[in-house]
């Protein structure tokens, strides 16, 4: 499965660059991953979630980067999900934005591992990629992820209607988090 | 807290709800003093904007005191105990939306972008109140509100000026003064304005304050047209008269080198079979939206006039008269109003005393009143042109 996205940040390019190029950042915007550690120069370790609660761990290295430009990673050794990915960031026409085009491919396997990943990535499987380039905006240009009383739970709101009501939450329901 | 919530169709209930607390870090609490009813919020509750769910709270127009800054608002910019008027768009300030003016298309602050792009082709601001299709964020009918990006939106008042005077440049003032905005007023322009409901009166006096010759007020109910020729208007009733013949009447053939629409997707018609003909449209969903007050706008213009759309609509219409619009170089400008680009300088004016937003106060409820509230400004009744209700 191929996915592609873009967005533009009102921020220079050399600052969206690093912050992508740290990888351990892309947890905070991207809705699936739990982790990811830097284990080398170019080589790091990611964590994300699965269905039932259990973890997909893999070995990822950049397989190829060019300062302020792209950066293009993909998995190693036996992933249960083989990926790989390419980011390019371009300057915007206003001189003073960054354009950022994600594509993404994932070896989607056979087997419960295959229909979970179909699962998760539902009908509209780009959706998730491009509420991930939204955080990632809002990161970079607020500080943060935005939540709301609708939709409080930043990266794990799930942007589905239903959603619990547009009202305060609760400190029972604060305290129990997304999972509840 | 109490607060006003959606019941469903045709249904408010004020409810015991929980205290809002701080979820992001450039938050700030704020204890409700005046909030206000808005025609916006009559196309929630009679079902035309969808994502709205039971037990959300309503409301965009308010102000109060900050009870509580989250570590992110720089003391400079906002503390607790100042009294705050708040924009009902949330805006993050730092977007290329928020840079450019455009404060309700602001592309950071609503977390359900992707269902209001399904909708719209492109996401919206966040609002209050406002359903979840604009972020799903509780709205400020209600005794505490979290206000997010609170170093951008609200407004300090420093003045000792009443919540009457000033609470309304949360939405209805700025939106009135917008609507006239886009139509770039020239001393010699005659301006005519479908609806006569607070947001219409708010863009009269505005027509009036940025220099138009004259100023037109359409409407049907005659307690809203009465107060709009005491404010110096025109008032034409389309329930009585043929609305372009008279427009023509009162321009000398030319028809009004400005129109703004402040009426929306609720419109009625004067005649009853085209009411009909949209009303069964809507009812079946092959058009969401009634637009005889935007119809009638461009077909009433003068030749290379600007149509200014501050009536809200939210999904298709049908019929929408091209022809006219194209041939005859018309301008059609919109938008969710950038409340934030207007708030200071329409204070200045509210200081200076050339704009009384007072005027339009007919009722003032508690809190606990929010249904007959609602019941009286949507069925007007008892003359009720804004209801202001008091937490
Ligand atoms: N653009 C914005 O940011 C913004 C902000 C606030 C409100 N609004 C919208 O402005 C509109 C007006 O708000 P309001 O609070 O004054 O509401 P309101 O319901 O009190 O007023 C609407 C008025 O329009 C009249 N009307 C109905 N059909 C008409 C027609 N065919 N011709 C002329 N008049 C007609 C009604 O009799 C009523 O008096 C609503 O659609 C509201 O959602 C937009
Ligand atoms: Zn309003
Ligand atoms: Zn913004």
């Amino acid at each position: 499965m191929e996915l592609t996205a873009a967005t533009t940040v009102r921020k220079p390019v050399a600052e969206v660059f690093a912050f992508w190029r740290d990888l351990q950042n892309l947890p905070t915007f991207m809705g699936h991953l739990k982790e990811i550690r830097t284990t080398g120069g170019r080589t790091s370790h990611w964590v994300a979630d699965a269905p039932f609660g259990q973890n997909v761990e893999w070995d990822a290295e950049i397989t190829d980067e060019v300062p302020a430009e792209k950066i293009a990673w993909r998995s190693t050794g036996d992933a249960d999900v083989p990926n790989a990915g390419t980011v390019r960031f371009v300057p915007a026409p206003d001189g003073e934005s960054t354009e950022v085009h994600v594509g993404l491919v994932y070896e989607i396997p056979g087997g419960a591992i295959g229909k979970a990943v179909a699962q998760y990535f539902g009908e509209e499987p780009h959706q998730q990629l491009d509420d991930d380039l939204r955080r990632f905006k809002q990161v970079l240009e607020t500080g943060e992820v935005v939540r709301s009383d609708g939709a409080p739970w930043g990266k794990r709101a799930r942007e589905e209607f239903p959603q619990r009501p547009a009202q305060p939450l609760s400190d029972a329901e604060l305290e129990k988090g997304p999972d509840a | 807290m109490r607060a006003n919530t959606w019941a469903g169709r045709n249904k408010v209930e004020v409810r015991d709800v929980p205290d809002p607390k701080i979820l992001n870090n450039r938050d700030a609490i704020v204890r409700i003093t005046s909030t206000a009813i808005c025609g916006s919020d009559l196309h929630l509750v009679n079902g035309y904007v969808p994502t709205m769910q039971d037990g959300d709270v309503m409301g965009h127009e308010f102000m109060g005191e900050v009870v509580e800054v989250a570590p992110g608002v720089a003391p400079d910019r906002l503390r607790v105990g100042d009294r705050v008027v708040v924009p009902f768009p949330i805006a993050c300030g730092a977007c290329a939306a928020c840079a450019a003016g455009l404060y309700s298309c602001c592309e950071n602050t609503n977390p359900n972008a992707g269902i209001a792009e399904k909708m719209f082709g492109h996401p919206v601001a966040g609002i209050f109140g406002y359903s979840h299709l604009t972020g799903g964020f509780a709205g400020g009918q209600a005794q505490y509100a979290r206000v997010p990006f609170a170093d951008v939106g609200p407004l300090k008042i420093e003045s000792d000026l009443t919540d009457e005077q000033v609470l309304f440049l949360s939405d209805i003032l700025p939106t009135g003064y917008m609507g006239a905005d886009m139509c770039d007023i020239r001393p010699s322009d005659v301006v005519a304005v479908w609806g006569a409901g607070p947001v219409g009166q708010f863009a009269m006096d505005s027509a009036r304050v940025l220099g138009a010759a004259e100023v037109i007020a359409i409407d049907k109910e005659p307690y809203r047209l009465r107060m709009a020729a005491q404010a110096g208007h025109t008032p034409v009733n389309f329930e009585e008269v043929d609305v372009r013949s008279r427009l023509l009447e009162l321009t000398g053939g030319r028809g009004p080198d400005k129109c703004i629409d402040a009426v929306g997707l609720e419109a009625t018609h004067g005649s009853p079979h085209i009411s009909a003909y949209d009303r069964v449209k809507q009812a079946v969903r092959s058009e969401t939206d009634r637009p005889h007050a935007l119809r009638q706008a461009i077909m009433s213009c003068r030749s290379g006039g600007v149509v200014s759309v501050i009536g809200v609509y939210g999904g298709l219409i049908d019929k929408f008269p091209a022809g006219a619009w194209m041939n005859r170089s018309l301008t059609l400008r919109t938008g969710q109003c950038h409340v934030h680009r207007y708030m200071k300088p329409l204070l200045e004016r509210i200081e200076r005393g050339e704009i009384d937003p007072t005027r339009i106060i007919t009722h003032t409820l508690s809190l606990n009143e929010a249904e007959r509230g609602f019941e009286m400004f949507k069925n007007k009744q008892d003359n009720c042109e804004k209801v202001v209700l008091k937490p």
